[in-house]
């Protein structure tokens, strides 16, 4: 290969790489910037719009309360998820693909038609803005992030090691613990931290379901983006897409890591 | 572990049924296996012998029947609790443990304190002789090591039994032929009551105190490897067992003997013959190849053919004879002078009492290797 056409290969990379990251980027200078605007690039430098975030009791408010979301759904929904697809695991192939098809609905339907169902169902029920409702909803789109991942930990898993286990004088339960949760961990632990980002992303459900008593991040995001438009909201971002990526880039690392071995 | 040298548990298989749906695995199957005893289940695949194991074993329930080992009942004894060695041809090492920690978990799991879980551990490591690879992992050892440390695992709790399938399957010819030797010799140091399962009748016969041969779901005979090749009770048997040349055809009784048809030739062999069609089976080394011009004895049987292969062995020639009625023949001779070329008319000759009469089951080689329905 020439050099040229190396070279251009290499700019065609970089270029979709920045246009895939640029926008996150952009929000970053925003964030230091020292007059009340979202315009870009930004004059001058101030960590104001930090303080204000924590400061002003509506942005911590809205921060634990979505921490508060985030961790409940994730465990909920790990532990659902990982057991379902345990159970699809063993089950035959047919009623198997049925039921997984049903688990995963809540990936595939629009957002928005979700968000009207849940909606009409929760101000009978007086869930709206409250702790159960966000997690019940959460959880549900959740879920299929954990089977999906816990599915594909399974599919590699070697199911005779269970059963070289019990020739060894392992009960069903004592192998789950010691061979198969061990062995499938890495599945387990990047669904667990899909289902905490699902939740802690989540707009639209919890734009439907919020109320003054209890609203979560994004919502409280929107909310200010519509009604001060002021750099706060970039510092927030900033901070989000800072934990995000540790999240995300600490599952990645933990999942090749326990794969190679 | 030389110290803990034991007698082995008896096994009691009496008349175990195994169905799935319409499908006869196991067809009301009885043997015993004496404490101490390396017994094989041999036979083709499909052949009944690893559900008979996985019965042993608890991994299947059966149908019908029972079984005991030692003096107890194990039909309602989940698999953990049987207390029975198992090494699988896919070594099922547990890959999130390192060699020591695969060791040291069925100790764990009965509670064996750790000073005498690490000694315990050392001998079973010493026993298969890899000391040096303890903190390996299984992804680091070659497939010969990590089924020596699959043996490890399955006997360091000193189980009275241990129960292998196909164990040596997955490895190539000349490891699987020193690891036979190692086995026997563990066999031998243990004192425990090996099951082995495995459709290579070499290695049945290299390993066993007794052989099973399976097929269809039933024993076919149980015996020693002399048994078998010599005094095959079944035409099955004797096919499955070492080679060997099988005539048929027309059969009539002559006196105490019973002569068989092959094109225009008769030959005979001492007995008298059941009903049905009838074979006579010869093994390789008991048949002479001579010339056509070679003088007539009367006191032995003799067919013609013609030379339709031949194989050198090294420590002799094996010739296969195609006769008259274009079955085959299989000759085994030391080397000679003039060795016979292919194509050549030659007359197979063999003692009356070296060939065995046997019912024709209408087994083939091609049953034998799995591939008839």
């Amino acid at each position: 290969m020439n050099l040229f056409t190396r070279l251009s290969i290499w700019l065609f990379c970089a270029a979709v790489a920045v246009w895939l990251v640029a926008p996150t980027l952009v929000i970053v200078p925003i964030s230091f910037a020292q007059k009340k605007s979202l315009a870009f690039p930004p004059d001058g430098f101030s960590l104001q719009w930090y303080a204000n975030l924590f400061q002003n009791p509506e942005w911590s408010r809205s921060i634990i309360s979505s921490l508060k979301v985030a961790v409940i759904v994730a465990a909920v929904a790990t532990i659902i998820g990982t057991v379902a697809a345990l159970g699809l695991e063993r089950m035959k192939a047919r009623p198997a693909g049925l039921v997984r098809a049903i688990l995963i609905t809540p990936m595939i339907v629009p957002g928005v038609v979700m968000a009207i169902g849940i909606y009409a169902v929760y101000l009978d029920h007086q869930l709206v803005g409250t702790l159960t409702g966000y997690v019940l909803a959460h959880s549900m789109l959740a879920i299929p992030f954990v089977v999906i991942a816990v599915g594909a930990s399974l599919s590699v898993f070697d199911a005779r090691l269970e059963t070289a286990a019990a020739s060894l004088g392992a009960s069903r339960l004592a192998t789950f613990f010691t061979i198969t949760l061990p062995l499938i961990a890495p599945g387990i632990l990047s669904g667990l931290l899909f289902a905490f980002v699902t939740s802690f992303d989540e707009v639209i459900v919890a734009l439907f379901i919020n109320s003054p008593a209890m609203k979560t991040l994004p919502v409280q995001i929107y909310a200010s983006m519509t009604r001060d438009s002021d750099p706060t909201v970039a510092a927030v971002g900033t901070l989000m897409f800072a934990a995000t990526t540790i999240i995300i880039a600490a599952g990645l690392w933990f999942g090749t890591r326990r794969r190679r071995s | 572990m030389a110290e803990t040298r034991h007698r082995g548990a008896a096994v009691d298989i009496r008349a175990v049924t195994k169905t799935y749906g319409s499908f006869t695995a196991l067809d009301d199957v009885s043997l015993r296996v004496e404490p101490g005893q390396f017994m094989t289940f041999l036979g083709p695949s499909g052949s009944g012998k690893t559900t008979t194991l996985n019965v042993i074993a608890g991994f299947t329930d059966l149908t019908r029947g029972e079984i005991l080992i030692g003096d107890r009942s194990v039909g309602g004894l989940p698999a953990h609790k049987r207390n029975v060695g198992v090494v699988f041809q896919h070594y099922a090492l547990f890959p999130h443990m390192t060699v020591t920690g695969n060791l040291a978990y069925p100790l764990k799991l009965r509670r064996v304190a750790a000073a005498e879980r690490d000694r315990r551990v050392a001998a079973a490591l010493d026993m298969v002789r890899l000391t040096d690879f303890a903190h390996r992992y299984p992804s680091e050892l070659s497939g010969g090591q990590q089924q020596r440390v699959a043996l490890a695992r399955a006997m360091v709790f000193d189980p009275p039994l241990l129960l292998m399938d196909e164990p040596l399957g997955a490895l190539d010819k000349k490891l699987r032929e020193w690891l036979q030797l190692e086995i026997k010799r563990i066999h031998r140091e243990l004192g425990t009551t090996f099951v082995y399962v495995t459709h290579d009748q070499e290695e049945a016969l290299a390993l066993s105190d007794r052989i099973a041969v399976f097929n269809k779901g039933r024993i076919e005979q149980v015996g020693s490897g002399s048994d078998l090749y010599d005094r095959p009770q079944t035409l099955f048997v004797g096919r499955f067992i070492g080679e060997s040349t099988v005539l048929t055809g027309a059969h009539e009784t002559r006196g105490q003997e019973t002569a068989i048809r092959v094109g225009d030739e008769w030959v005979a062999a001492p007995g008298l013959a059941g009903e049905g069609r009838q074979a006579l089976l010869v093994r390789p080394e008991k048949i002479t190849l001579v010339r056509e011009d070679a003088a007539a004895d009367p006191a032995l049987n003799q067919l013609s053919g013609r030379v339709g292969e031949a194989i050198y062995l090294g420590s002799g020639v094996k010739y296969e004879v195609t006769l008259a009625d274009g079955s085959r023949g299989v000759v085994r001779m030391a080397l000679t002078d003039r060795p016979f070329a292919l194509g050549e008319p030659v007359r197979m000759r063999w003692r009356k009492e070296d060939a065995r009469l046997l019912p024709d089951d209408g087994s083939s080689l091609a049953a034998q290797s799995g591939e008839e329905p």
